[in-house]
């Protein structure tokens, strides 16, 4: 039976320069993940081009989906940080539109690149940078506020300090390992389901029910994994809006 | 007992572990049920507030979800972890 953790081996199609920098190895070859990732960016690019293009007051099919993302992504910015959102509004959003795209690609094509830990560790590197970055440049040391949080006695403050630390270091991992298992999971499931019919089937007529019940579960989801490519598309979007609001309206809590 | 059989029990066993790793699931499962049907009970007594509580709700859902996926990746470190022996 194939292999059920094929589709995620990064294969090298047009082979880049390869060569080393203080002692780091660095291939800059066209792999099926940076293809991926193209290919994601430029259906999101194109998808927008085409419809703003000819904007209209009475917004045509294409207008309106791409007016109720951006105006998702307003919304959660505006509500969640406050009124300085819209300032992150076009981070958000990029971050919203590119793991939003990537899922679907994985999900019409073979190949998922969120399901790399590489990308997703370095979407949520470049998410705890942007917190750390607006949380000293606007607040300066009393960042550092963010982890005693206020009318507590200071005996509790002993313990309360160091698992605010604590789950403050861990939001980029949980960050990295939410979107990057969702992904991984969601696809071992189907393909391991498929496998199923294929095992189903070579057992004969008994195995045709098996084929048959496998089949209808792979229907159910591809459904279940449409919502997830979504969800954690949202989810993410979310938690940034989350994690920056904390670092922005640091005494407002 | 000999060093091959030794290694043939071991790489079983890691099967076996993995599989228990994955139980760490079950309490995501539980508080995902918890989350979502809080949710619902108060969604149906006041239908106008459902909507504004939303965001709230994946919040809720991305971190109970993220310790269930703690257990699987736990479970995949067991199961693609190359022994040093």
């Amino acid at each position: 039976m194939a292999d059920p953790l094929h589709q995620f081996k990064i294969e090298t199609i047009v082979q880049g320069p390869v060569f080393e920098v203080g002692g780091v190895h660095v291939d800059l070859s066209l792999t099926n993940s940076v293809l991926a990732m193209l290919i994601a960016v430029g259906v999101t690019l194109l998808f927008f081009a085409l419809t703003t293009a000819r904007a209209s007051i009475i917004p045509g099919r294409g207008q309106v989906v791409a007016e109720s993302i951006f105006g998702l992504m307003d919304d959660l910015t505006d509500s969640i940080i406050g009124h300085e959102g819209r300032k992150f509004l076009p981070y958000v959003l990029t971050l919203f539109l590119f793991i939003l795209s990537c899922n679907l690609v994985g999900m019409f094509t073979y190949f998922t690149a969120t399901s790399q830990i590489a990308v997703t560790l370095t979407l949520a590197a470049m998410t705890i940078l942007l917190v750390l970055g607006v949380g000293f440049i606007r607040n300066g040391l009393g960042f550092f506020k963010m982890f005693v949080p206020s009318g507590v006695p200071w005996y509790i403050l002993l313990v309360l300090v160091p698992i605010e630390v604590i789950a403050f270091v861990m939001r980029p991992v949980t960050l990295t390992l939410r979107l990057f298992g969702n992904m991984l999971g969601g696809h071992i499931v189907m393909k391991v389901f498929a496998g199923f019919i294929v095992t189903g089937l070579a057992m004969g007529i008994g195995g045709y029910a098996i084929g048959a019940l496998s089949l209808s579960t792979i229907v159910a989801l591809t459904t279940l994994e449409f919502l997830v490519a979504y969800l954690q598309a949202f989810v993410f979007a979310v938690l940034t809006c989350v994690y920056l609001s904390d670092v922005v309206n640091i005494g407002h809590h | 007992m000999d060093t091959a059989s030794a290694t043939l029990i071991a790489g079983g066993l890691k099967y076996i572990g993995a599989g228990l790793a994955t139980l760490g699931m079950i309490g995501a499962g539980i508080g995902l049920g918890i989350l979502f049907g809080n949710y619902y009970v108060g969604a149906l007594r006041n239908p106008s507030a459902a909507k504004t509580q939303q965001t709230n709700l994946f919040i809720g859902m991305a971190l109970t979800e993220a310790l269930g996926i703690f257990a699987f990746v736990i479970a995949l470190l067991i199961l693609f972890n190359k022994p040093s022996l």
